[in-house]
């Protein structure tokens, strides 16, 4: 009964459609070639930072920015655990792959950023914009990462920057709604304070809102970093160097050893960009 | 039966200018509007409206004129479209139909820039919950309004410092609103607001957040810095008491519509209708006054810091013969007489445990006082106010009881 009456309905050919528009964007050549570029040359730029500090000074860099931005309330285990953990990477002969990993993570999520705040602010000014948004993000976050990786091969080639564009869209959404959440969320009286007193918009933006709202929006930052940490295994499959290569050979190569040693070393950068941007959400007051 | 103090309103009577003037202004939030308006034209009251459109009738048809340096109290209950009709007087919510006038420019032609502007210079707001921005400190709560005019550092600073004082604050500028109590934070709300210099203040149930004592503490500072500034001082509030003693003219809404306007005498005396009439009737002082709101401030005695000697010199300082004795709590432990203390202070103890009376009659603040009115005559040692756990909040002497029933407001220090 049912395949008879399936049978009888041509297959939807939504794979050929959106085929179709992936070529349709492939024509497009000199616009993806241009932020292919800028793309690559935001990465590039935070490699050859990477790669011209020495690798003591870079664990020293690490372990005072710690210490610098936990100054009132100090985690000594946390900088122990730094310290030896860099170490750890140093003797696996990791530290390049560590350093391309980190510049992967940086710059899609500083793109992330600079994408996804103000579209958490549009979102949370404009009703249109977050019926819009909304199931945007769903399908931005749900979709299975991989599935990214196919159209972003086909427009921006293989190496570093389609992993960042994979890991851009899929790391951007927790951004995106902090932000919205936390600027929602400010007190009414404080946006009619702010209004009362003769506020413009930008004025209550940026002295009322952002400030009343930026822990929430500091957690989405961080979830942000660790989802595009996340995605570094995926995107080696496309050409994006780093850790996540190390991990994706050792499984090609059913070489366990290897393969935690490596994946090992991305829990340890893990952890450190999460402790690190959780230390910068804590308010911080000046007496 | 009230005593009548000359106020502000009075005085100025034979020359009043108007400073605001609200023709006809109304409110309808929800859809269905026009018929909703209809509707209240033919005279159906806020529950028929809402039942028949589904829209809510905030303010229906306001018309009243506020004079130049005078205090104006809206009062109603909760629902009665007093703090909608304040938020119109700004425009923080945009009324449905009428008009505003502050010194004859209509608020209602304006476009955004030049309503900015009289938000800016004319007048200030003050918050039920205070609206403090809690990232920022005392000084710069108090600066925000001067901030966004675009005011150099130092000037602002100045200002804002200067207002703080106006108000009492002095020594908390690096603070953090959270580190202040509800008073103080209410205070530097109202500091907030002054910075600015404005013509116009709005308070939107200022004082209604905070306890009896903070609360007497705030309607005198206000008329205190009334007759320093003479501010047009629009404020919401739900209590006839506080309407009475800070409101040079009193307006009464109730669901939406206004149902008297006059001076606090006018009010009592001549009452527009049964709702305001039953409104009065219940200031029938001893009942509407409770234990809290005739407790004079007492003098305590921390039992855990204090011995002999000190109480003996406190109990001098403050000319009293009976102190009251807590621990570091403020749990109230009883009470000491001079006598006991001076015999001790001689005899060289160092210990006042033993001379504690701890028969102390107790009360809570929210009893009212025609409650207490017959133990109040038979006991000679004052009433202790304290709370569910234990804590002192306060005493009540006969003649503060007395006072207030007169119609006499509760001083806090004797």
């Amino acid at each position: 009964m049912n395949s008879l009456l399936l049978g009888s309905i041509p297959e939807v050919p939504l794979a050929h459609w959106i085929d179709g528009f992936v070529d349709w964007l492939v024509q497009f050549t000199g616009f993806f070639n241009a932020i292919t570029n800028f793309i690559g040359s935001i990465n590039n730029a935070f490699q050859w930072v990477f790669d011209i500090i020495p690798i003591w000074l870079f664990i020293v860099l690490v372990i005072a920015l710690t210490y610098y931005v936990n100054r009132d309330q100090q985690n000594w285990g946390l900088l122990i655990f730094e310290f030896l953990g860099l170490l750890l990477i140093w003797n696996l002969n990791y530290w390049r792959d560590m350093t391309q990993t980190l510049t992967l993570v940086l710059t899609s999520s500083l793109i992330a950023l600079v994408i996804g705040i103000p579209l958490g602010i549009l979102m949370a000014k404009s009703h249109t914009a977050e019926i819009i948004l909304k199931p945007i993000l769903d399908f931005m976050q749900t979709m299975p990462a991989f599935v990214y990786l196919i159209p972003a091969v086909a427009l921006f080639g293989i190496g570093m920057v389609p992993g960042i564009v994979a890991s851009v869209i899929f790391a951007m959404p927790p951004t995106v709604r902090m932000t919205n959440m936390g600027i929602r969320e400010v007190p009414d009286e404080l946006i009619e304070a702010a209004d009362s007193f003769g506020s413009t918009e930008w004025q209550k933006l940026f002295k009322v809102e952002l400030p009343i709202a930026k822990t929430s929006l500091m957690a989405g930052v961080n979830q942000s970093m660790m989802l595009s940490l996340s995605m570094v295994v995926i995107a080696s499959m496309i050409g994006a160097m780093g850790l996540g290569t190390k991990v994706y050979f050792a499984v090609g190569r059913n070489d366990a050893g290897n393969g935690f040693s490596a994946g090992l070393a991305i829990v340890i950068l893990a952890i450190i960009l999460d402790r690190l941007t959780q230390s910068l959400t804590r308010t911080r007051r000046k007496n | 039966m009230f005593i009548s103090i000359p106020r502000m309103g009075d005085l100025m009577s034979t020359n009043k200018s108007t400073k605001v003037e609200v023709k006809n202004l109304t409110k309808i939030f929800g859809k269905h509007i026009n018929k909703a308006k209809e509707l209240s034209r033919q005279g159906k009251d806020k529950s028929e409206i809402l039942k028949e459109t589904g829209a809510t009738l905030g303010v229906d048809r306001a018309n009243f004129k506020i004079y130049d340096g005078e205090i104006f109290v809206i009062m109603g209950l909760s629902g009665s479209g007093k703090s909608t009709l304040v938020r119109m007087i700004n425009r923080l919510i945009d009324p449905t139909d009428g008009e505003i006038l502050i010194d004859g420019e209509n608020l209602m032609k304006m476009d955004k820039k030049e309503l900015r502007e009289v938000r800016r210079k004319k007048m200030s707001m003050v918050f039920q919950s205070f609206g403090l921005l809690p990232n920022r400190t005392i000084l710069e709560n108090a600066e925000y309004g001067l901030e966004i005019q675009g005011v150099d550092k130092d000037t602002r600073e100045k200002k804002a410092k200067e207002a703080l004082e106006t108000v009492g604050i002095t020594g908390y500028n690096d603070e953090y609103p959270d580190q202040l109590s509800g008073g103080m934070q209410q205070r530097v709300g109202l500091a907030r607001a002054l910075a600015n210099d404005p013509e116009i203040l709005l308070m939107d149930e200022a004082f209604s957040a905070l306890d009896p004592l903070n609360r007497t503490d705030m309607q005198d500072q206000l008329l205190d810095i009334q007759e320093r500034l003479h501010k047009t001082i629009i404020f919401i509030s739900h209590d006839l008491n506080e309407a009475l003693k800070i409101g040079d003219r009193i307006m009464i809404m109730k669901d939406a519509r206004v149902i008297q306007t006059g001076t606090p005498e006018d009010i009592l005396t001549h009452p527009a209708d049964e709702y305001v009439e039953e409104f009065i009737e219940n200031v029938d002082r001893s009942k509407v006054l409770t234990a809290g709101n005739v407790m004079i401030r007492p003098m305590t005695v921390n039992i855990e810091k204090a011995g002999p000697r000190l109480t003996l010199k406190m109990m001098k300082a403050n000319e009293v013969s009976t102190a009251y004795i807590v621990n570091a709590e403020r749990k109230l432990l009883g009470v000491v007489d001079a006598n006991d203390v001076i015999k001790l202070v001689r005899e060289k103890k160092g210990d006042i445990t033993p001379i504690i009376q701890t028969k102390v009659p107790t009360t809570e603040e929210d009893t009212p006082i025609s409650d207490l009115m017959d133990d109040i005559s038979q006991t000679g040692i004052p009433f202790a106010v304290i709370n569910d756990r234990k804590q002192l909040k306060g005493i009540i002497v006969r003649g503060a009881v007395l006072g207030a029933l007169a119609g006499n407001e509760v001083s806090d220090f004797e």
